[in-house]
């Protein structure tokens, strides 16, 4: 059978800030067979959006394609003119954004946006493609299919928009459609019923698809072949059972590895309870001031009780906007709260930064999520790290440095980096100086804020192995908030889930996949794609727990 | 939905009213402070002190300064804006014809030099890099660079001096047809357009681009939209507030930032009034010309943010 699509030794280039051309595909060659689904798999910067979107005949601004071929149907779309190559986006081969909420526009109703492809191609009249397109969110399994086109995008939830893009992507029968990441910003329970409804309209219309993703278990569920790519250049490829299970290359071995379960707990138990390094008993919390009845008008997190005991780690596990990320700011004292006691070993803290103490601030430190918001970009890292050190120490000069580069050892970074400016670092590299930074004030609680969404599945398995080995050396206690379950149990002995800004259960780490009793619980846990090409088709959940808490 | 929309409109037009209240307070206790005495400019220098208190008490200038506050302030409301100090005249009978003057000139102005301004700034987004592009960005940085006595100054020496094609001043005046009009306008209008195209230039273009360059401008083009298709359609309507501000910030400067051109040109508008009352420390005409420049000030900013308030569906609920 002749390939639908097929690239041939691409290479693209591309002009960075510097002004230093750099080529990132370097040399790549695939196919995509029609009706078959095929997965680019790798980390940030491996490509695989940038050759994915070579098959529509673009490049990201900066971006040019510098030889190869990209045929689309035998036409090689490289060479085609503007108008030309607008003439196949849309129709012949279309696109599923990464962020849906980003790629709506925001001042257009849904519908106009849905149908635009039509009406761009002039496919069939508009009354049509308004029916058709209800067709397709009635089999996108959408709420209120008849009217939900008449919404603006704000005013529906982030699963419905990338079902709606979906539907965007299908209106003009495409026979390839390019997925790039279409569930990564979605929350596990949402990204089930997406995945759903992808699978049954590539199955549906016999179309090809190629599908972008860095994580391997949600390409698992959907993907034929899979190809994996490291810096622009193909490392394997393979049937997804064979990848999956047998894999031949190093780099898919690492990151088949980084997904395998590790060792949890860190510390057994003690029979004798130590005194907690923090307790917090009945906070509420939120936004937008306190009103009549003492409580916060927008309230975010409800009478929530936590203990944790000292060199242990507890997990916060919930979905966005379960007040997880508003509880590590209220126990730090950025958003004092509403109603409760936040104690450290055992005396009661201010509720904010204000009240405080100079040595209580030192002994909690937050690391954020996102080290390049977090990290102010025009320091060196030097003096990123040494700025706490000062403050909460008091060392200038040789001694400073002394700390500093003793700071870097720890998160196992080279010292001549501290000359560095954080732009010129790697994502890893960027969360250790974070890292670096919450441990120059020697603090006995990290509460590490999502600290590895961000980054790629290898260099997240090494942050955390880094994160562990420092608890072992300095006695650390984390509140680790993560979504993501994997990490959560990688690295915590206690776990607790959070829903609407309350604690729903608290269980050991350990027992989190087999023993969660709330339906909540057990309805997250089992949400989490695993690396098995079976397991979407395998899953059964209850109908009505879905209904209840998922908020799709 | 239109009930959220008539409730933040009261709400600018509320504080639209606070400000008012705080600039006329500005506004008098400036004027206070101006060095120089009405009376003793009335009276010349060889006034005995008794003449000066006598007529002082007169014109009720030996009153404290919070009850003539007070009295000014409400003759403001209720449309009382005082007499003239020099000549004895009604404020509002001698700003009246000098406002119309200069709200026309500032409408044909504002007629001429939005859509031109508009359209460049889109196209040059539109184009972006482009030669075109560059040309206009060029020229209105050179155009900001240049004073506008300078541009008024060579528009005389080229239009009226040596060409001789339309006169050098302007006098709102003897206005019979379009073309006197036209000849009687064109220079003051030309100067001011390029005064207060170049920033709505600019803006329009820089916002226009940072909307394109937005993951739905991106995803439109993934649709095969047309370039032009990807700017009127996606990329403007979400620009348009920041528009509506540029523009709204150089409309203001056509109504009290005027004084050069409307001297230049001898051009009796409101501004040349206000500058010639300061000369004679005529404090009601200063203080009713400073109301009205922040009240036309006010309203423009207003009516840009309830455009933005429009054009953005999340704004209106």
């Amino acid at each position: 059978m002749t390939p639908l699509a097929s690239i041939r030794d691409l290479r693209i280039g591309a002009v960075t800030d510097a002004g230093r051309e750099v080529e990132i595909i370097r040399g790549v060659s695939l196919d995509v067979a029609p009706g078959e689904v095929v997965a680019l798999i790798g980390e940030s910067g491996s490509g695989k959006t940038t050759i994915a979107l070579s098959l529509m005949g673009y490049t990201r601004p900066g971006c040019r394609i510098e030889s190869g071929a990209v045929l689309l149907d035998g036409t090689d779309v490289v060479g085609l003119s503007p108008r030309a190559r607008a003439a196949i986006r849309g129709r012949t081969v279309a696109y599923v954004p990464q962020s849906a909420a980003a790629a709506f526009n925001p001042s257009k109703r849904l519908m106009d946006q849905v149908i635009e492809v039509a009406r761009i191609h002039r496919l069939m009249p508009p009354e049509a493609a308004r029916r058709k397109a209800v067709d397709l969110f009635r089999a996108l399994a959408l709420p209120d299919p008849d009217t939900i086109g008449d919404r603006y995008p704000h005013q529906v939830s982030g699963g419905q928009l990338q079902r709606l893009s979906a539907a965007m992507a299908l209106i003009g029968d495409p026979r390839l459609i390019i997925f790039d990441e279409p569930t990564t910003a979605l929350d596990v329970t949402t990204q089930i019923e997406v995945l759903r409804a992808f699978k049954s309209v590539i199955r549906g219309g016999a179309m090809a698809g190629v599908y972008v993703s860095h994580d391997l278990a949600v390409v698992a569920q959907i993907a034929d072949r899979i190809v994996v790519l490291k810096d622009g250049e193909v490392q394997e490829e393979g049937t997804s059972d064979q990848i999956i299970n047998a894999p031949a290359h190093p780099y898919t071995r690492e990151l088949i590895a980084a997904f395998e379960p590790r060792s949890g707990a860190v510390t057994p138990g003690s029979d004798v309870e130590p005194a907690p390094v923090l307790e917090v008993r009945d906070l509420t919390a939120g936004y937008g001031g306190i009103g009549a009845d003492g409580l916060p008008r927008v309230p975010v997190l409800r009478d929530v009780a936590l203990r944790l005991l000292p060199g242990r780690n507890l997990g916060v596990i919930g979905e966005s906007g379960s007040g997880k990320s508003t509880l590590a700011r209220c126990i730090a004292g950025l958003l004092p709260p509403a109603r409760g006691t936040i104690s450290l070993a055992g005396r009661t803290l201010a509720p904010g930064t204000h009240g405080r103490s100079k040595d209580d601030l030192r002994r909690v430190q937050i690391v954020f999520q996102l080290a390049d918001t977090a990290l102010n970009p025009n320091r060196p890292v030097g003096r990123i790290v040494g700025r706490p050190v000062t403050f909460y120490h008091g060392l200038h000069g040789a001694e400073l440095e002394a700390r500093v580069d003793a700071l870097l050892d720890m998160v196992r970074l080279p010292r001549a980096m501290k000359y560095r400016l954080p732009g010129e670092l790697s994502g890893g590299q960027k969360q250790r100086v974070n890292l670096a930074r919450a441990l120059a004030a020697e603090p006995e609680l990290i509460l590490c804020d999502e600290v590895t969404s961000a980054l790629d599945t290898v260099v997240a398995a090494a942050v955390l192995d880094l994160l562990r080995e420092l608890q072992r050396e300095l006695g650390l206690s984390y509140l680790f908030i993560s979504h993501d379950l994997s990490t959560v149990e990688a690295i915590c002995d206690d776990v607790m889930v959070m829903y609407q800004g309350e604690t729903v259960e608290r269980m050991a780490a350990a027992r989190m996949r087999v023993g969660a009793e709330h339906p909540y619980s057990r309805l997250l846990i089992s949400s989490v794609p695993r690396l098995d090409t079976g397991w979407l088709d395998g899953l059964e959940q209850d109908a009505e727990l879905v209904a209840q808490f998922a908020r799709r | 939905m239109n009930l959220l929309i008539a409730r933040m409109i009261l709400q600018r037009m509320g504080i639209v009213l606070l400000t008012l209240l705080i600039v006329s307070f500005a506004v008098f206790a400036v004027t206070e402070l101006l060095p120089g005495d009405v009376v003793e400019i009335l009276l010349g220098q060889s006034a005995t002190p008794e003449a000066v208190a006598g007529l002082r008490a007169a014109m009720h200038l030996d009153e404290p300064a919070v009850i003539r506050f007070v009295k000014w302030l409400g003759g403001l409301a209720t449309g009382d804006l005082g007499i003239s100090y020099v000549n004895k005249l009604g404020v509002a009978e001698l700003i009246e014809g000098r406002l119309f003057n200069t709200l026309k000139l500032g409408g044909v102005t504002a007629l001429f030099a939005v859509p031109l301004a508009l359209g460049l700034g889109i196209m040059a987004a539109m184009f972006q890099g482009s030669v075109f592009d560059r040309v206009v960005s060029a020229a209105t940085v050179t155009v900001i660079s240049v004073p506008e006595f300078m541009v008024a100054t060579a528009a005389v020496l080229i239009f009226a001096v040596y060409l001789k094609w339309l006169p050098a001043l302007s006098l709102a005046g003897d206005v019979g047809s379009i073309g006197e009009l036209l000849r009687n306008f064109a220079m003051p209008v030309i100067t001011l357009t390029f005064v207060i195209s170049a920033q709505m230039i600019r803006m329009t273009r820089a916002s226009v681009i940072d909307t394109l360059n937005t993951p739905y401008c991106e995803m439109a083009l993934l649709k095969g939209a047309s370039r032009v298709r990807l700017v009127l359609v996606h990329a403007l309507p979400n620009a348009l507030g920041a528009i509506a501000n540029a523009v709204a910030l150089s409309l203001s400067y056509l109504l009290g930032g005027v004084i050069i051109v409307e001297t230049i040109f001898n051009y009796p508008g409101v501004a040349k009034l206000m500058v010639d009352a300061v000369a004679t420390r005529d404090l009601p005409l200063i203080q009713s010309c400073a109301m009205i420049f922040c009240f036309g000030f006010l309203m423009l900013i207003m009516i840009a943010d309830i455009v933005a308030i429009l054009a953005n569906p999340r704004l209106r609920g």
